[in-house]
């Protein structure tokens, strides 16, 4: 029994990846993701025309050679609004998204691992909180912020926080009962161990596909904020502003209403189905 | 020569809706270096919080715990981790107690990297001698549990039991979760263990068949308390407690020609919340006298067998 050994350690990141691949519905949707963020980075060396520059000789131009999706009701050339939209619709879901999941992922992760009376208080808390409807919630605090795009992205983040705040704890909750932690004790590791080692790799799975689905639906809150007149103000292009731009001219121009729709619909999306590949790539009992 | 472990008066009460619960009431027994005591007795009569208490994964209400002639019944932080090196434990379910994330490699070499003796090649050199006295074949190193049968997980938990080189080790149903056909193995390897590194273990189950083949000793408990307490022959032969009769009684005999009788318990358990004083099986018991509402005293029926019940010499 000389020899020295070594075992190679597989990465749980590249078994995730790999059993992510199989799923052929999940590989593209997470291309597209990545291929609108590309566009969002690049938006401005991709784009034929600036996206505010309007031109009044031809609005509400069909697709043509000079503007490939026509034009809006200022002459303005709408491939152009949609790839500069790209930047400011990601820019919101992201930044909400990450807002709502740190905190809520810090609140709950505190509230699940001391429980007591500090759990009771927080938990009561976000029952209050989410007896308010989200959007009112989002709604009123964008109200009183005033209407702009970060004001509406802060928002939301803060309105989403008790989602993964809850899901943390319950997810830490259920494997801080487990034997294993009992048998990490037995040991002799600390708590800052039994943290890092044990409970945080067990109970972070659920949120990564909850943070994956929440920009989804961060981005749909975010359109409709635009909507309203809370969010992105013109002519900021937003996709969810461009809808609210050709409301009253959806009737007879609808397409200006349904292009940037149909972009919102393909990220948000992508967004669930990445999510939901996610959660199966991420459970290592579903092994293939 | 003195015990290696003795438990006095070890008591472990739980707050239950508006009342105590005894999940160990009382509880007294010595163990010697080398030697098996069995625990047996149905769900919920406190053999596995006993366990626990013992190896302080829960603080007990009352009582003494002394190992190696020292009192650890309120040990400081550093005692607790010199304790720990010396007392371990094989969990019951090897599927929940088996941290999933990590490979058998590093669940194995854990506790040596916590205790932060070894080197990192002294370390390795000696995970793989660990897998070798487990059974368990190197190639496994880097699979993860998940992958691996009943029988090598719970392998990977004595590995992990034995890493720190303990002297005593808790053996909480370390079989009743796996195949029939795994559990010899397991229970095998567990003797031989033993044999070879002088092990004590505090084996708890209710599988009496498995109790017999690997106990010195054998302890019977009903709801926190002690009933009975035998050598792992003279109990089997001579069960004085009507609670171990019921139970030996339910044990089948491979031979069909051979009858025996089925005592069958009839009526309900008693709360183990707040219990009244007096002997806490005569609500099931078939001998049943008005002075079992008295509390019930161990005494010596012969030697080294003790028992419970105020009806001992009655019913036999």
């Amino acid at each position: 029994m000389n020899e020295t050994v070594t075992w190679k350690k597989k990465s749980r990141m590249g078994e995730t990846w790999r059993r992510l691949q199989k799923n052929k519905v999940a590989v593209v949707c997470l291309f597209i993701i990545l291929a609108v963020f590309l566009i969002a980075i690049f938006a401005a060396q991709i784009a034929p025309y600036p996206y505010a520059k309007q031109d009044y000789s031809s609005i509400y131009s069909p697709p043509s050679r000079e503007h490939l999706l026509g034009t809006d009701q200022l002459g303005r050339d709408i491939l152009s609004r949609l790839i500069y939209g790209a930047g400011q619709s990601l820019q919101l879901a992201i930044v909400s998204t990450a807002i709502a999941s740190i905190i809520g992922i810090v609140i709950g992760a505190l509230a699940g691992y001391y429980g007591g009376w500090a759990d009771n208080l927080t938990m009561r808390f976000f029952d209050i909180y989410q007896s308010i409807p989200m959007f009112l919630l989002c709604v009123t605090l964008a109200a009183v912020m005033g209407p702009s795009l970060t004001n509406a992205t802060l928002a939301i983040g803060i309105s989403m926080i008790p989602g993964p705040a809850r899901m943390m704890r319950a997810s830490i909750l259920s494997v801080r009962e487990m034997e294993y932690v009992e048998s990490a004790k037995l040991v002799n590791a600390s708590s800052a161990h039994i943290i890092m080692k044990y409970i945080i790799p067990n109970a972070i799975a659920p949120l990564i596909v909850f943070v994956t689905m929440s920009m989804g639906m961060n981005m749909l809150a975010g359109a409709a904020m635009s909507y309203i007149g809370l969010g992105a103000q013109p002519p900021v292009p937003e996709w969810g502003a461009m809808v609210s731009d050709a409301r009253n001219i959806m009737r007879d121009h609808g397409t200006l209403a349904l292009y940037p729709g149909v972009c919102i619909m393909i990220v948000v999306l992508a967004f669930n189905l990445l999510g939901d590949g996610l959660r199966d790539a991420l459970d290592p009992r579903l092994k293939n | 020569m003195s015990a290696l472990l003795e438990v006095r008066g070890l008591k472990k009460y739980f707050k239950s809706g508006g009342g105590w619960l005894h999940a160990v009431d009382d509880i007294n027994f010595t163990l010697d270096e080398g030697k098996t005591l069995g625990v047996v007795g149905e769900s919920g009569c406190g053999k596995t919080t006993l366990g626990r208490v013992i190896l302080r994964l829960l603080e007990p209400t009352e009582g003494q715990i002394i190992f190696e002639g020292e009192d650890r019944s309120a040990p400081s932080k550093k005692e607790l981790v010199r304790m720990r090196e010396k007392m371990q434990m094989i969990f019951q379910d090897p599927y929940s107690s088996l941290n999933p994330r990590m490979s058998v490699s590093e669940l194995i070499m854990e506790p040596l990297l916590l205790q932060g003796k070894l080197t990192k090649t002294q370390i390795m050199q000696e995970t793989s001698k660990l897998m070798d006295l487990v059974g368990l074949a190197g190639r496994y190193g880097s699979a993860y549990p998940h992958e691996l049968d009943g029988g090598r997980r719970q392998r990977i938990g004595v590995a992990r039991a034995l890493a720190l080189n303990p002297k005593f080790i808790v053996c909480d149903e370390p079989v009743s979760a796996l195949d029939v056909s795994i559990q010899a193995q397991i229970i095998n390897l567990l003797l031989d263990l033993q044999e070879r590194l002088g092990l004590a273990y505090m084996f708890v189950t209710h599988d009496l068949s498995v109790v017999k083949y690997i106990s010195d000793d054998i302890m019977v408990m009903y709801l926190g308390q002690m009933v009975e307490k035998a050598p792992s022959e003279e109990l089997f032969v001579n069960p004085t407690h009507p609670y171990t009769q019921a139970l030996l009684s339910a044990i089948p005999v491979p031979n069909l020609s051979k009858r025996k009788e089925r005592i069958i318990m009839q009526g309900e358990i008693t709360s183990p919340i707040d219990p009244k004083p007096g002997c806490r099986f005569k609500d099931r018991c078939r001998y049943a006298a008005p002075e079992c509402g008295e509390p019930q005293i161990l005494k010596e029926t012969s030697p080294s067998h003790f028992v419970a019940c105020c009806k001992s010499n009655s019913h036999n």
